[in-house]
């Protein structure tokens, strides 16, 4: 695929795959939101940006003007894509295969998946921790919720490799190629269809026989159709989304001692600054496809256009969070929508947030002290999540 | 003002973020899906005051009253 045009007038002609927006999208945002709460580009067959907080909850409200059925803002618009319930689902539908997912994601149900965590990253941790330096993104971070989400499936851990790339093909590479996207999808496809077979014969006690077992609306088995999209969005939504946030975490507190310091001295603050990172470094966009006419904050929207609708963004909007820039890490007041709000909430919100506080609280436990590697090269994702992929850190005080 | 507070979550507004739940266990519970309604009548206890202005104001879906009586 031949590249995009570099973009020159960010208002009428933004690209969020722009290697300038890939490196530094806050600025950009800064800028679109003086202009207008919703930006618009002809890019990507026609995409609207909402920037400010409240535009951003408008359309999350709204299902009747706004469909889920695409999520992910690319060249291309296969018709029509393949369901992933729930996140691609509208209501009515949307409301049972959501209910569906919930239960294993709850605050308590994830409350027993702790230790196991707390584990993988300390075993993480030995790996390297007598090294001088590392990429903390290959070794750390990726790993963390790649094997969490290996041990709630019930599959080899050494699947999670496979994740992870058909993540990156449909997330990053797929935006600009569409049968990148078909290619992975046709090979979770396959790789589920395996997983379910060898369950009809073996029953197990994981999250994948959780759902074969779990009843439709009409009190019927759900189609292998509807557990295999459903498991599919699970990798896609819950994997480098927590790599990312627990990445960017990581990032911040490289860079500054001062919050370093105090969290390794109160830990108690943690969840606090948990909460504030997720603000500060959102990973995750979603999209919606116009499905009528409508007006989002006095900016006129027309069907046949899909929405990226930035989380990230409305996190920043100086309007709702003093200081939206700065990274405070006891902020009091933090309505951010890291998650979504409305109807598609994120469903594995809890299991995310677990994950960063494990992960945030064993490093700082063994490696109170590290900084950015001058010498390595800090790399970050293209799309729809962003997060650190390349994230080199010198460790200790030497 | 010394009146006693009390507090409501909008059951068709409350997505279950939990934010409630995890700043002021002692006032809020979840449901089997996960969503937050008010402990009890919803009266606040004194000394917990900070705790439920502190947990409006961190629900997303702005799904959390307070009425001073
Ligand atoms: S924080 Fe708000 S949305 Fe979340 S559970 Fe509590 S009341 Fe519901």
């Amino acid at each position: 695929m031949s590249s995009p045009a570099p973009v020159t007038d960010w208002v009428r002609d933004f690209d969020h795959t722009d290697p300038r927006w890939t490196e530094n999208p806050y600025p950009i945002w800064d800028e679109l939101r003086a202009e207008c709460p919703v930006a618009h580009t002809d890019r990507f067959l026609g995409v609207y940006l909402p920037t400010t907080y409240e535009a951003v909850k408008e359309i999350c409200y709204d299902t009747e003007h706004f469909s889920s059925r695409r999520v992910v803002v690319r060249n291309v618009r296969p018709e029509p894509p393949p369901p992933a319930p729930p996140i691609t689902s509208d209501p009515p539908a949307h409301k049972h295969a959501k209910q569906i997912l919930l239960s294993p994601f709850l605050p308590d149900a994830v409350r027993q998946l702790e230790p196991r965590v707390r584990a993988i990253c300390n075993d993480l941790i030995d790996g390297f921790i007598n090294d001088k330096s590392c990429d903390a993104a290959a070794r750390y971070t990726k790993r963390i919720p790649i094997r969490a989400i290996t041990h709630m499936l019930g599959v080899p851990e050494k699947d999670g490799d496979l994740f992870i790339r058909w993540i990156h093909e449909m997330l990053e590479l797929g935006v600009h190629d569409d049968n990148m996207v078909m290619k992975a999808i046709h090979e979770m496809v396959a790789y589920f269809a395996e997983q379910i077979e060898s369950r009809k014969k073996h029953p197990t006690d994981d999250l994948i026989s959780t759902l074969m077992n779990a009843r439709g609306e009409d009190g019927q088995p759900l189609t292998d159709l509807h557990v295999q999209g459903a498991l599919r969005l699970l990798l896609v939504a819950g994997l480098d989304t927590t790599w990312s946030a627990i990445g960017s975490s990581l990032w911040h507190l490289a860079q500054t001692p001062a919050d370093r310091a105090r969290l390794v001295a109160e830990p108690e603050l943690l969840p606090t600054a948990i909460e504030e990172f997720l603000r500060a470094f959102s990973p995750a966009t979603s999209g919606r496809e116009v499905m009528k006419e409508t007006t989002v904050s006095g900016c006129p929207m027309k069907p046949g256009n899909t929405v990226l609708l930035s989380f990230p963004a409305a996190n920043r909007d100086p309007a709702v969070f003093p200081d939206a820039d700065k990274v405070i890490i006891d902020r009091k007041e933090n309505r951010h929508v890291a998650f979504g709000v409305g109807i598609h909430r994120c469903v594995g919100a809890h299991l995310a947030r677990m994950e960063m506080l494990v992960a945030i609280e064993e490093w700082l436990k063994r490696i109170p002290d590290f900084r950015l590697d001058p010498s390595g090269e800090i790399t970050w994702s293209e799309g729809s999540v962003r997060g650190p992929r390349q994230l080199p850190l010198l460790l200790g005080t030497g | 003002m010394s009146g006693t507070l009390r507090i409501h979550v909008d059951p068709d507004k409350c997505q279950g973020h939990a934010r409630c739940k995890s700043l002021a266990p002692e006032l809020f519970e979840l449901d089997a899906l996960g969503n937050a309604h008010e402990i009890g009548d919803g009266t606040v206890p004194a000394g917990l005051e900070d705790k439920a202005w502190l947990a409006q104001a961190n629900c997303p879906e702005f799904a959390i009253a307070i009425k001073e009586e």
